[in-house]
């Protein structure tokens, strides 16, 4: 097949006919001389339709049935793979939680399930905080009067909500507080919502580097052997330190880094000193939808790939602090009418969010509202589990149903 | 990657186009040399065409090189005509943190021969005005879905034109049945409309109507890739050449192959090479009312969730039935989020912003000027429930610690937004506040500006904190 009909040969077509040839590429012309034949042929009184004649002049030499065209899977193979972390631990691995939580292990990018499956589906954990936090009131509405101490709130959703994990946001230690919290009275906490649900647990502190290592000091020794996930651990904290307290206890260390990919990788790195790559998780901060999320979405993706090509210091699974979609105004301001009710915009706002993150990588969510965790967690197993078979012809029928 | 592999963008270097320019180093493109002019054109920063020795004759072989070359890894096509026509495709990358994705998905919401003509223009008028300002852009939804349920030809022919009447948007025209598709055609013959669909059943007759009417033809084949790249080299012999991809939107059950799909078409346009499926693709999310939940608040929240992953996940089209606020505010934010340029720091303009209402006794703050900074220090602020003057420094674009740690944010800098501002006229005091990040600029920034700093928290959440204590 030529590349192209020659303008030199085209010229000799009457002009409205040029108009249609040119920029078809694809055309059979062997040779110009056969389709001028066949031009003569169709262009017989009766057969001039107005402008069918057109179609029925491409006809001429177009294929009457299907050509084949296999597909063959467009299948990578990736010298990396993510490291496996386990969260919690049962009685017989020196814990108390009824079940364990396995997250990472990915050898392809997020649900490249045609390349390899998803060996351990992503988690969402349930944020819970210790003491009185702003909260949105389409959260609030779903949460009852539960929010206003830990141990209830850990219970409801667990309890109610069937929660896979629980994050502790101990926000009452921050040095900003009038009464902070001590750190002995934080790691009580710690333990109070540890008797209370029997789920992996997120510890999570203020933000105040000193504050937040005095407080993991007390909780990682007071709870021993749960493998607890230390929220979080970062650049300028005595990350030596907070790493051997990791390694003692039996926890897991939550390396956050402010979206900057160099710094996640010196994190890692420094953390991989001390600690095995089983018990690191990374954050690479979230932001939210309408309010950098670009930036967060590329920054995992651009580190899950790193990581599946080879770079060591970026194959830790990520976690997502996905309720800061409600740091948008869009998620709980109220906007005109035409935005719809907020208690509906507000959740879809973090779902937005979260299955985002979820196709960039993201292995473990900290999420806020139920709606929103809920649809995660169905979205997660559609992606996770087996379809089996699904009806194609009922799909097609869109275009001519009443919906 | 596989051998087959072809010279995707990650593998064009600047010397591979240079080799093929004139180089003249005329400047006519307004470079200073043909090598910068190679180096633009690999990152799609300027045009081939402004390279005006190479539309000499003697160039004319390097000139259809390059333009092979720079071919985007997915077809770019057009659906419509005049000032409203949506370009769809053109993608030059997989991964936008390669370089920027080209089209935002376009999104179209869909009406049906058998609504009264009341819903109809409700419909089209909704899709029309649809615009929420964010940053500086106007989110706005692009076409509109005319489907046939009546299947009667007529019907749908005075449907079609109905709405051409109300509105300029470009249209997509949705039936199996070619006899129906062509009665709408016949309302707007030349308005270069999408149509919806050739399948394995009706191809030979859409694919004439593609050509009689020269418009964009879907290919659809749901869940059958096999199928869909054999209808596409069917469609392409046939001389029909603007083919958009359609391998079906399973909301529910089929959800992962979904997602699969279209990942596997756009990794084997851009990776591979596979001219079958280099093509722009179209997601359904309205299949998922084919399978409604409970009530139609549910089925929508479905329709917005696989909306939201086919923008993540490569569809250069959607089809949306949902009219709600609360289902396309986060689907337009989020399109404009993944298609804006990764390779530049969002930047706000350098200015004193006034929150709330402040007076001559309200409390002076700085912040830098990128984008995220600005707009969470804002947003801090004005949950916060106070009112204050908001300097913001131009740090090039990055965040207070970079911006200070680079050198971007110095007490020059900030002396000089202070005094630029006029706050000094609008206070009485003399009283800065600054980011915790910025603190070890204190003393310096005290010397330059001859005001007292106060040094804030290292997260904005904490600026309410602070002035409830601190200020008075």
């Amino acid at each position: 097949m030529p590349e192209g009909v020659k303008k030199e040969s085209n010229q000799k077509f009457p002009s409205e006919l040029f108009d249609l040839l040119t920029g078809n590429n694809e055309l059979e012309l062997q040779d110009v001389d056969i389709l001028l034949d066949e031009l003569q042929l169709l262009f017989q009184p009766g057969m001039m339709a107005a402008s069918p004649r057109v179609a029925a002049l491409k006809a001429a030499a177009k294929p009457t049935s299907l050509l084949d065209a296999p597909f063959s899977l467009p299948i990578q193979k990736y010298p990396g793979q993510v490291a496996e972390v386990t969260l919690g631990a049962t009685k017989k691995d020196g814990g108390s939680r009824g079940k364990t939580i396995t997250i990472g292990g990915e050898k392809s990018p997020a649900f490249y399930t045609f390349e390899n499956p998803t060996p351990n589906p992503p988690v969402v954990s349930f944020d819970v905080f210790d003491s009185k936090t702003a909260l949105p009131r389409s959260v609030r509405n779903e949460l009852g009067d539960t929010y206003q101490d830990p141990v209830s709130w850990a219970k409801f959703v667990v309890d109610k909500l069937g929660a896979d994990m629980v994050t502790l946001h101990l926000v009452s230690i921050d040095p900003l507080n009038p009464k902070p919290a001590t750190p002995a009275e934080a790691a009580r906490t710690v333990e109070d919502v540890l008797q209370a649900v029997d789920v992996p647990l997120v510890v999570g502190g203020c933000g105040d580097p000193e504050k937040d290592l005095a407080v993991f000091e007390k909780v990682t020794a007071a709870c021993e052997g749960e493998r607890l996930l230390i929220s979080t651990i970062t650049l300028d904290m005595d990350i030596e330190k907070s790493a051997k307290l990791v390694e003692k206890y039996g926890h897991v260390a939550l390396a956050f880094s402010s979206m900057d990919l160099n710094q996640a990788r010196e994190l890692n790195r420094r953390l991989l000193e001390h600690l095995p790559k089983e018990s690191i998780i990374m954050d690479t901060t979230t932001a939210a939808l309408g309010y950098g999320l670009d930036y967060a979405f590329s920054i995992m993706e651009r580190a899950r790939i790193s990581g599946l090509l080879g770079d060591p210091e970026l194959q830790q699974p990520m976690s997502s602090g996905t309720t800061n979609a409600w740091a948008a105004r869009e998620a709980w301001k109220k906007l005109d009418p035409q935005w719809g009710d907020k208690n509906l915009r507000g959740p879809m706002w973090e779902v937005v969010t979260g299955l985002t993150l979820l196709l960039a990588g993201v292995d473990i969510f900290m999420m806020l509202h139920p709606a929103a965790v809920k649809t995660l967690r169905n979205v997660i197993k559609r992606l996770t589990t087996k379809s089996g078979t699904f009806d194609t012809d009922k799909i097609a029928n869109w275009v001519s149903s009443t919906l | 990657m596989t051998d087959n592999q072809k010279g995707g963008l990650k593998q064009l270097s600047p010397i591979d186009v240079y080799s093929l320019l004139p180089k003249t180093n005329c400047k006519e493109c307004g470079e200073d040399n043909c090598m910068a002019f190679a180096t633009k054109l690999v990152n799609r920063e300027v045009n081939l065409e402004k390279c005006t020795p190479l539309k000499d004759a003697k160039y004319k072989k390097n000139y259809a090189k390059l333009v092979e070359m720079l071919k985007p890894a997915v077809k770019e096509v057009t659906i419509g005509v005049g000032d409203k026509a949506v370009k769809i495709g053109g993608k030059l990358v997989m991964y936008r943190h390669e370089l920027t994705y080209t089209n935002p998905t376009a999104i179209a919401i869909d009406v049906t021969d058998e609504m009264s003509d009341e819903e109809i223009s409700s419909r089209v008028k909704y899709t029309q005005d649809f615009s929420y300002i964010y940053i500086g852009n106007n989110l706005q939804l692009q076409m509109i879905a005319v489907r046939s349920t009546s299947n009667d030809a007529d019907k749908f022919k005075a449907a079609v034109k109905k709405v051409a009447e109300q509105t300029d948007l470009p249209l997509i025209l949705c039936s199996y049945d070619a006899a129906i598709v062509e009665s709408g055609l016949m309302a707007i013959p030349k308005a270069r409309p999408l149509l919806y669909a050739a399948t394995k059943d009706n191809w030979k007759e859409m694919a004439e109507l593609a050509l009689m009417y020269k418009c964009p033809l879907v290919v659809s084949a749901p869940n059958d890739i096999s199928l869909l790249r054999s209808l596409v080299k069917t469609m392409i012999a046939y001389g029909v050449e603007d083919v958009v991809l359609d391998p079906g939107t399973f909301a529910n059950a089929g959800l992962g192959e979904t997602i699969n799909n279209f990942t596997m078409i756009r990794r084997a346009a851009c990776s591979l090479g596979d001219e079958l499926l280099a093509l722009p693709t179209l997601g359904t999310p309205i299949t998922a009312w084919t399978e409604p939940a409970k009530n139609a608040t549910l089925t929508t929240w479905k329709e917005t969730q696989i909306a939201a992953m086919l923008i993540n996940r490569y569809a250069d089209a959607l089809i949306i039935h949902a009219t709600e606020g609360w289902s396309l505010l986060p689907l337009t934010v989020l399109r404009q989020n993944i298609y804006t340029d990764p390779r530049k720091p969002v930047a706000v303009k350098a200015e004193m912003v006034e929150i709330g209402t402040p007076d001559e006794n309200s409390p002076v703050l700085i912040t830098s000027n990128f984008a995220l900074t600005y707009y969470t220090v804002a947003q801090d602020i004005e949950s916060s429930g106070n009112s204050v003057y908001l300097i913001v420094v131009d740090s090039e674009g990055t965040a207070i610690d970079a911006g200070v740690a680079g050198r971007k944010m110095t007490a020059e800098t900030i002396a000089d937004a202070i005094k630029e501002s006029g706050v000094e006229e609008k206070v009485k005091h003399r009283k800065l506040i600054i980011p915790g990040k910025a603190a070890r600029l204190s003393g310096e920034i005290e010397d330059l500006s001859k005001w007292d700093v106060m040094v804030g928290p290292q997260d904005s959440s904490g600026i309410a904190k602070l002035l409830q204590d601190k200020w008075k």
